[in-house]
C-alpha cells in the first residue's frame, strides 16, 4: 500500500433515520485522512458529527439509524459491506475510539490492567507476561504516574484526566491505524484538556496514526488539527487545512461559527453606573462533614472539606463580576450559598446592605425577590408541565401582583428577550434549548431583582447560540441596570462579559480584579496557568489571523 | 461492484430484522386492544349484573342442588341450589369495586404521604421506617389479622386490602420526588418563595403521575386477586354475598362432581386480573420517557 492511500475513505455517505418516513442525517458526507494526520469535524449539535464517526465503527444504533449508500473504506476495506464478526476484528486492531466520558467507558468492577489486559487476550495470542508488559509499556506511554499502582487501581479511583488517559492507552494498544476520538476532552477541566490534547499529538506522531477528532471546540480545533470539516445539518460545508479555514473562510456558515467564538481579549473598561453595592459577600465559608451534634462528648470535633473558604467580593450596579475557575474550585457551592439554597457555614451575604447570610427561610421572602438565578442546563429549568406563562407569573404573583398584572409583564419581558409572545401558551418543549435559556433569563427578571446569578448559564449551548445569549445579557443589562453575577469555566465567555473577575481554586480566591488586569496581566500563578492552557489561545477568531 | 453488493446484502439482513422490529412494535397493540376488550366486557357485565343475571344470585332452591348445565341454569347450581351463572355475574361486581376501590384509597393516602417523605427529611425519617415494618407483614396476613377485628363488610375489606399496598406507593412517589426535587425548575419555585405545598402541588405532584397509574393497575389487579384470596379462605365477605372467591371456595368440596363450580369463576379472576396488568404494561411503555425517546 502507498502512503498516499488515506487510511480513511469515507464517499458520498448517506444516513437516515428508519422511520416510516426517512430522513436523512447525513447526505453524501465525504472525507478523507491520512495517516499522520488529524482531521477535526466541527460543528453545533445535530450537525451529524457523531453519526459520521459511529457510522465509520459500525456503531449506528440499529432499528433507528442506517447507512442507505455510500462507501467507508478503512485502508481500502468497505466498513458497510463488513460481516458484524470481521468489524468486531476491526475496531480495536485497526481503528480505536475515545468517548467523552471516559467512567461510563471504563467498566466500574474491573481493574485498569485487567481491562487492558482483555483487549490483548482478545485481539493477540501474546502469553500473560507479555501482555502484561505490553499493557505496562502503554501506561508509560500515556504518561501515567506509578503505573504498577494504575495496573491493579479501580475506574472510580482515578481523576477524569487519568481514566481518558487509560482510554487513549486502551486505544492505542493494537496500534490501530485510526484513531476516533469524539469530544474526548469536553468533560475535561481546560489544564487536563490542554494535557489530553498534547499527549494525542504526540502519540499520534511516534505512531503515525490517524486521528479522527469530533469537536464542537473551534479552540480546540486551532490546538489539533490537521485539516477540517465544518458540518452543518449533515452537509460538509467546508473542508481544508486548518490555517486555511481559519484565516479565509470560503462559506457564509463557516464565518458566522468563527466569528461566534468569544475572544480571549476582555472587553474594554466600562465606566461605573454608580456607587451602590447591591451585593456584598464578606468572608464566605461552606463547610461540608462538620458534625452537627450537640452530644459529641467523647468523639473528636470532625474537620470537614472546605468547598468555600472566606470568599469576599462585591459587586456594584450595573456591573458583572464573573467567577472563573475549574470544576471543584467551589465556584457552583459559592453561587448556591449567595442564593441561600444552601446555608453557609460562615460569612455574610449582604444584599443591598441587608444580611442574608443566618436569615430564617420566612425572614428571607422580602430578599428572595432582589436576586435571582439562571441555571446551567435549560431542558432542567422549567417544569415541562406548565406552560411558560406560567412559569413566568409564578414569582410575581407569589409577591401578590395580581395575575393579569403579571400576565402582561410576562408579555413584555418575553418581546425583551426576543421570543414572540405567543410563547406565553406554549409548553418548553416547543422550544429550542437557546429559546429556553432566554425563558428562564424572562423568569428571573419578572421578580425584577437587583441581581442576576447566572450559574454556567451558556456552557450547554452552542457557540453561535451561546454569543446571542451572551448579548441578551448584554442588553439587559444596558436596559436595567441589572447586576450579573457570572459563573462560568470558560475564560472567554468570562473575558467578554465581565468588568470584573474573581479566580477560584480549591474554595479560595486566587486572584480579584478588573477584567483587564485579571485576564490581561494576571498575577497569580494559577490564573496565568489557566490562561496559557485556554484552547485556541494563538488565534484570533473574529480576525481570522493568528493572535498577535 | 461493491454498490450492487451493497443494494442485495443489506435488504436481505435488515428484511429479518424489520419483520422483528415490526412484530415487537405490532404485539403490545393487539394484545392491548384484546385485554382492553375483556376487561370492558367485565365491567358492562359487573354494571348490568341485574339484567344479565337469570336469577336471584342468592336464592336458595334445595331441590335443585349441583344441577348441571341446562336452560334454567346456564351452568348449573351450586350445592344450595343457588344458580351458578347469575352468582358468577354479580360476583364481578364486588371483584371490581374492590380492585377500584382500593386503588384508589391507597393512592389518596399513598400519594401526600409519599409526597412529604420525599420533601421532608423529618417526616421521611419517621415515616419510612413504620413503611418498612409495614412491609415486612405479608399482605394477607395483614388484611386477615384487620378483618378480624372488625365484622367484613365491602368497606372494611377494602381498607383491609389497602393498607398493606400504601407502602408500595409512598415508596415510588417518594422516589420520584427525591428525584424531581433536585431539578433546577424546583430550585428555581423555591428561589421565587413559592409556598411549599404550591411546589409540592404544582411542581413536584404532576411529575409523579406517569409511573403512579401504572403502578395504580397493578395494585388494582392484585387487590381483586387478595380479595378473592381472603373470600376463598372464608374470612372474607359473607358466604351468601356472591363473589368469585366464596363461589370457588363453596364449590371446592363438590370440585370432582362438578368442575365448573371453580372453573367458571377461576377463569373470570384470570382472565380480569391479566387484562388489568397488560393494560399496565402498556401504559408504562407508551409513559416511560425512554422507550417514548426510542421511537422518536
Amino acid at each position: 500500500m502507498s502512503t498516499q492511500d488515506p487510511v480513511l475513505h469515507v464517499d458520498a455517505l448517506v444516513v437516515e433515520t428508519t422511520d416510516k418516513t426517512p430522513k436523512q442525517i447525513l447526505k453524501a458526507v465525504s472525507f478523507e485522512i491520512h495517516a499522520g494526520e488529524t482531521l477535526c469535524l466541527v460543528g453545533e449539535s445535530g450537525s451529524g458529527k457523531s453519526v459520521s464517526s459511529l457510522t465509520t465503527l459500525g456503531l449506528l444504533p440499529p432499528g433507528s439509524l442506517r447507512a442507505t449508500s455510500g462507501r467507508v473504506l478503512l485502508d481500502g476495506e468497505d466498513l458497510l459491506q463488513a460481516t458484524p464478526k470481521r468489524l468486531i476484528e476491526l475496531r480495536g486492531s485497526r481503528m480505536a475510539m475515545i468517548f467523552q466520558e471516559p467512567m461510563t467507558a471504563l467498566n466500574p468492577v474491573l481493574t485498569v490492567g485487567k481491562q487492558l489486559d482483555e483487549v490483548l487476550a482478545c485481539h493477540t495470542q501474546a502469553s500473560g507476561a507479555e501482555r502484561r508488559a505490553q499493557v505496562l509499556d502503554a501506561l508509560e506511554q500515556v504518561h501515567l504516574p506509578d503505573i504498577q499502582r494504575m495496573y491493579t487501581s479501580y475506574p472510580h479511583q482515578l481523576s477524569g484526566g487519568q481514566r481518558q488517559r487509560i482510554m487513549i492507552a486502551m486505544a492505542l494498544l493494537l496500534k490501530p491505524r485510526l484513531l476516533i476520538a469524539d469530544e474526548p476532552t469536553t468533560a475535561l477541566d481546560v489544564t487536563t484538556q490542554h494535557q489530553i490534547l498534547k499527549l494525542i499529538r504526540e502519540l499520534q506522531e511516534k505512531h503515525g496514526t490517524a486521528v479522527l477528532f469530533i469537536t464542537h471546540d473551534m479552540g480546540v480545533v486551532v490546538d489539533i488539527a490537521d485539516r477540517v470539516c465544518v458540518m452543518n445539518t449533515g452537509v460538509i460545508v467546508e473542508q481544508g487545512p486548518v490555517n486555511q479555514v481559519l484565516s479565509s473562510p470560503r462559506e457564509a456558515y463557516t464565518r458566522r461559527l468563527l466569528t461566534a467564538v468569544p475572544s480571549l481579549t476582555p472587553r474594554p473598561p466600562r465606566p461605573e453606573r454608580g456607587p451602590r453595592r447591591v451585593l456584598d459577600v464578606a468572608e464566605l465559608a461552606k463547610e461540608y462533614g462538620v458534625s452537627k451534634r450537640l452530644f459529641n462528648g467523647w468523639r473528636k470535633p470532625r474537620t470537614g472539606t472546605r468547598a468555600v473558604n472566606d470568599v469576599s467580593f462585591h459587586l456594584l450596579e450595573g456591573r458583572t463580576l464573573g467567577i472563573v475557575g475549574e470544576s471543584g474550585s467551589g465556584k457552583s457551592t459559592l453561587a448556591r450559598c449567595v442564593m441561600r439554597l444552601i446555608d453557609p457555614t460562615g460569612g455574610t451575604i449582604r444584599i443591598n446592605g441587608q444580611d442574608i447570610a443566618d436569615l430564617h427561610p420566612r425572614g428571607l421572602k422580602p430578599h428572595r425577590g432582589r436576586i435571582q438565578m439562571v441555571f446551567q442546563d435549560p431542558y432542567r429549568s422549567l417544569n415541562p408541565r406548565i406552560t411558560i406563562g406560567q412559569s413566568l407569573i409564578e414569582g410575581p404573583m407569589n409577591y401578590g401582583k395580581p395575575r393579569r398584572e403579571a400576565l402582561a409583564q410576562a408579555e413584555e419581558l418575553l418581546q425583551l428577550v426576543g421570543l414572540p409572545p405567543d410563547a406565553i401558551d406554549r409548553f418548553p418543549h416547543q422550544f429550542s434549548g437557546g429559546q429556553r435559556q432566554r425563558i428562564a433569563i424572562a423568569r428571573a427578571l419578572a421578580m425584577e431583582p437587583d441581581v442576576i446569578v447566572a450559574d454556567e448559564a451558556v456552557s450547554a449551548l452552542d457557540v453561535s447560540v451561546q454569543a446571542q445569549v451572551l448579548a441578551l445579557f448584554d442588553d439587559i443589562q444596558k436596559r436595567l441596570g441589572v447586576s450579573i453575577l457570572f459563573i462560568t469555566h470558560d475564560l472567554r465567555v468570562a473575558a467578554q462579559i465581565c468588568d470584573d473577575v474573581l479566580v477560584m481554586q480549591r474554595g479560595q480566591v486566587v486572584e480579584y480584579g478588573p477584567a483587564q488586569q485579571v485576564l490581561g496581566h494576571p498575577q497569580a500563578s494559577y490564573t496565568r496557568q489557566l490562561i496559557a492552557v485556554a484552547p485556541g489561545r494563538s488565534w484570533n477568531f473574529a480576525a481570522f489571523a493568528p493572535a498577535s | 461492484m461493491p454498490t450492487h453488493l451493497h443494494t442485495q446484502e443489506l435488504p436481505a439482513r435488515y428484511s429479518l430484522h424489520g419483520l422483528v422490529t415490526r412484530l415487537l412494535r405490532l404485539r403490545p397493540r393487539t394484545t392491548t386492544l384484546i385485554a382492553a376488550t375483556t376487561l370492558l366486557l367485565i365491567v358492562l357485565m359487573a354494571l348490568f349484573a341485574p339484567l344479565i343475571a337469570t336469577q336471584d344470585p342468592t336464592a336458595l332452591s334445595p331441590t335443585s342442588r349441583l344441577e348441571s348445565m341446562s336452560a334454567a341454569h346456564w351452568l348449573g347450581t351450586d350445592a344450595y341450589g343457588r344458580d351458578l351463572f347469575s352468582r358468577v355475574v354479580y360476583g364481578a361486581q364486588v371483584s371490581l369495586a374492590v380492585g377500584v376501590g382500593v386503588a384508589f384509597l391507597t393512592v389518596l393516602i399513598g400519594l401526600p404521604l409519599g409526597l412529604l417523605a420525599g420533601y421532608f427529611r423529618a417526616i421521611d425519617a419517621v415515616l419510612m421506617r413504620f413503611m418498612d415494618g409495614l412491609m415486612a407483614i405479608p399482605g394477607i396476613l395483614a388484611a386477615i389479622a384487620i378483618v378480624s377485628l372488625t365484622s367484613a363488610n365491602l368497606w372494611t375489606l377494602m381498607i383491609a386490602i389497602t393498607v398493606p399496598e400504601i407502602p408500595q406507593i409512598v415508596r415510588l412517589v417518594r422516589s420520584q420526588v427525591l428525584a424531581t426535587r433536585e431539578e433546577a425548575f424546583v430550585e428555581a419555585a423555591v428561589l421565587m418563595s413559592t409556598p411549599t405545598r404550591t411546589i409540592l402541588w404544582r411542581h413536584l405532584m404532576p411529575n409523579t403521575f406517569a409511573p403512579l397509574i401504572v403502578q395504580c393497575t397493578y395494585v388494582c389487579a392484585a387487590a381483586i386477586l387478595t380479595e378473592a384470596t381472603l373470600s376463598f379462605l372464608g374470612v372474607g365477605l359473607s358466604s351468601e354475598i356472591p363473589t368469585w372467591g366464596n363461589i370457588m371456595s363453596d364449590g371446592r368440596t363438590y370440585f370432582q362432581l362438578q368442575p365448573s363450580l371453580i372453573f367458571c369463576a377461576g377463569l373470570l379472576l384470570s382472565l380480569c386480573i391479566l387484562s388489568i396488568n397488560l393494560l399496565g404494561d402498556a401504559a408504562r411503555d407508551s409513559l416511560d420517557p425512554v422507550m417514548k425517546r426510542k421511537e422518536g
